[in-house]
This record gives C-alpha cells, structure tokens and sequence, in this order.
C-alpha cells in the first residue's frame, strides 16, 4: 500500500512518513495541497493520504474538495493530521470528504488506530 | 479472600524509590513527566509486566531492573507507562463481534422481555461502556423501547468519578472514537469533550474489585471483562471466571480481551468466535 504524506512543516513529514513506512507503506511527500494533487497525478494514486490543514499555496481543506471532485481519487482514504482542534473543523473536514481526523499531537499508536477507522488497519 | 494478596495494583504498594526511579526513567526516554499522586498508575501499569518476569511485586521487578541494567526491561517499562490503554471501541474485531454476532442473537432471545443487562467489569475512565452505549444507539435503535442497563464498574474510585462526568481529554478522543461519532455524541468545552447526557444516562457506575465480594447485581446477558484479568494469579483467575459464570444469564456472553484465554482454567464456559473475536458462552 501506498501513503501520501501532505503538510508544511518538513519535521511533521518526517515523523509520519517514518511512521507509515515502518507500518509498511510505501510514502510519498508533499509540501501543500497543490504539490500534493502533483504527486498524485504523478504516481496515479495513493491508498491513503494524511493531510495537514493549514499549508501555504492550497490548504488542506481545498486539497480534500480537490481530490473528492476527482472520481480517478474515489478510493483514496483521506485522514486529517492538524492542529486545529474545534467541533467545528471536525463538521468542515468530514463535509469536504475527509474519512477520518487526527488531532495533534499525535503519536504512533494513535495513527495505527486512526487506520483501522479507515479500513486499512492490520 | 485477601485482594490485596492476590492482585497487585489495587494498592500502592509501590517504594519511593522505586517510584522515582521510574518516573527518572520515563522522563529521560519519554520526555513524560509523572505526577507524584501517581505511584498507583505506575504500579498497576508495570503489574503484569513484573509477573510475566517473574518477580513477586513490582517493587521487587524494578530492584531486578536497577540491578541489572536491562535496556530492553527499561524500553518494556516506558512502553507500558506510556502507552493509554484506554480507548473507545478498543479492539475492532471485538466490537464486530458484538455488533454483527452477540447482540444481533440477545435481541432475539430478549425479544419477549425487552430487556437487557450488560456489565462493563473493568471500565477505567468510561471509554468501555460508553463506547457499548453508542454502539446500541447506532445499530440497535430498536433498543430504544427496551430497558437496557449498562453497569460499568472499576476497583479504583478514583477513574469511576472521571468516568462518570463523561469528560474526556483531546487526547482520550482521538483515540479509536471514529470523528463522525465524536461530532453526533460529544459536545466541546475547550480541551474538553463531554459525551451527551442522552448516553451518559444509558451507564451506571459502581466501584467493585473483581478478586473480592462482587456486589449485588443482576444476571448479565453481556459481560466485558477484558484487559483485567492479567492483573490476577490464576487462583484469582479461577475464582473471577467461576464468578462471571454465576452472574451470567443462561443467555449470555463473555467477552475477555484480544489474547485472553482461559486456557488452564475450567470454568464452565464453551468457546465461540467470529471471525478474529472470541467469546465465552455457559457450557451447555
């Protein structure tokens, strides 16, 4: 299976890649949503992407609305990894077609449980 | 029967020194720092840990570590301090077991009396019985015309009043709670999440300690007992099960946790599955 990993901060990237390669997946990385639409393009798809919401040049959230309007990106899970942290971003994350949200801090165990909310746990 | 004697944890038991060894221990690989009320949560933590080393107390398995210098004992020590064990719908396959098998079958052999009783045995901070109390609420709206009683008892006093408020930490939701549910059952203060009253409700709480005198319940059609007998001596073990098989209605299923077994125990239980999940049924 395959990851893309989606967040600005390069030490985030870091740490979840290193993650999701010791759970098994092979990751891609990406600096905002539009490297991340990019990527995808580039390698065709992904099984799973972890998305940070704030970014620069396209945020989180818009790179979610991108990808659900794709129907080429239907099967890709998509879980959230952000610091925003309100009911509110919740209902918006969900609503543009997110699967599941992770709210940071996090830690391995938290992402293994997140990936089987998503259907792709052990 | 002595509880104190047979199940380590339920009393703090646990050395100054032995405490500040592992909290030094923690803080240096973990970066945690442990609050000095929580000698408890240290010793019920390292418990199975220091039997499955075969040492006779926790106190005496960190002597054992001290002294020997075990790097891989140190990392098993941060693993268990560091890791919550406590979380919504823990154990998938568990919960596809109940939803898909065990409660599907209670409803139809309940269906005269509308009425169900299910014991949550080990709560902790509640995640278990409130995760139960969703789960009916999603899949079984049906139940809404039944009584339907969840008791959720724990030994320790202290998690039963956290867990009665029905708050959780950002922390505790993030973990196995999937977001759609958070945003239908929780509503948010702050860091704070409180799960809806309408739920909160649906769950009794009451102290017990499963190795002493239970307290007067009713026969259970559902009884979840996992992740708490580790804590036991398998004299303990025999005489919880021999217990559990008492309180349960000729009906009812037992849960024990991912691994548990009742292997070298007889107490009157036939094994069933679905799928990856296991459960324990009277013997017929």
């Amino acid at each position: 299976m395959n990851a893309l990993v989606v967040d600005d901060s390069r030490a985030m990237r870091m740490i979840l890649t290193r993650i999701m390669t010791e759970l098994g997946f092979e990751t891609h990385e990406a600096e905002n949503g539009q490297e991340a639409l990019e990527c995808l393009r580039r390698v065709g798809s992904v099984d799973l992407a972890l998305v940070d919401w704030n970014m620069p040049v396209m945020n989180g959230l818009e790179f979610i609305r991108a990808v659900r309007a794709n129907p080429r990106y239907a099967d890709i899970r998509i879980l959230m990894v952000t610091s925003e942290t309100d009911f509110g971003n919740v209902t918006e994350a969900l609503a543009a077609g997110a699967d599941e949200y992770a709210m940071k801090p996090f830690d391995r165990s938290m992402i293994i449980d997140k990936l089987q909310l998503v259907g792709l746990g052990a | 029967m002595d509880s104190t004697s047979t199940m380590v944890g339920t009393t703090t038991t646990l050395s100054n020194d032995a405490f500040e060894f592992v909290r030094s221990l923690i803080y240096q690989q973990a970066a945690i720092v442990i609050d000095s009320s929580k000698s408890y949560l240290v010793e019920s933590r390292l418990a199975p840990l220091a039997r499955k080393e075969g040492a006779s107390s926790v106190n005496a398995f960190l002597r054992q570590v001290r002294s020997q210098r075990s790097v891989s004992l140190q990392q098993q020590i941060v693993d268990a301090m560091t890791t919550n064990e406590t979380l919504f719908f823990r154990d998938g396959p568990a919960f596809d077991a109940l939803r898909l098998q065990v409660i599907p079958e209670l409803i139809k052999q309940r269906s005269a009396e509308k009425s169900l009783n299910i014991w949550s045995a080990a709560s902790s901070t509640g995640q278990e019985p409130y995760s139960i109390a969703m789960l009916l609420r999603e899949c079984f709206p049906e139940l809404g015309a039944w009584d339907v009683r969840i008791f959720a008892t724990d030994v320790s006093r202290e998690v039963l009043e956290a867990a009665k408020k029905g708050q959780f930490s950002q922390i505790e939701i993030n973990r196995g709670l999937p977001a759609a549910l958070l945003l239908k059952y929780f509503r948010q203060g702050g860091t704070r999440w409180t799960i809806r009253d309408d739920i909160r409700q649906m769950v009794t709480f009451a102290p017990c300690n499963l190795a002493g005198d239970w307290p007067s319940m009713p026969k259970f059609d559902l009884i979840l007992m996992r992740n708490v007998l580790i804590y036991f001596d398998m004299v303990a073990k025999q005489s919880i099960l021999t217990k559990a098989n008492r309180s349960l209605s000729c009906v009812g299923s037992l849960l024990l946790g991912n691994g548990e077994t009742m292997m070298n125990i007889d107490a009157g239980f036939d094994r069933m599955t679905y799928d990856k999940a296991v459960y324990y049924k009277l013997k017929r």
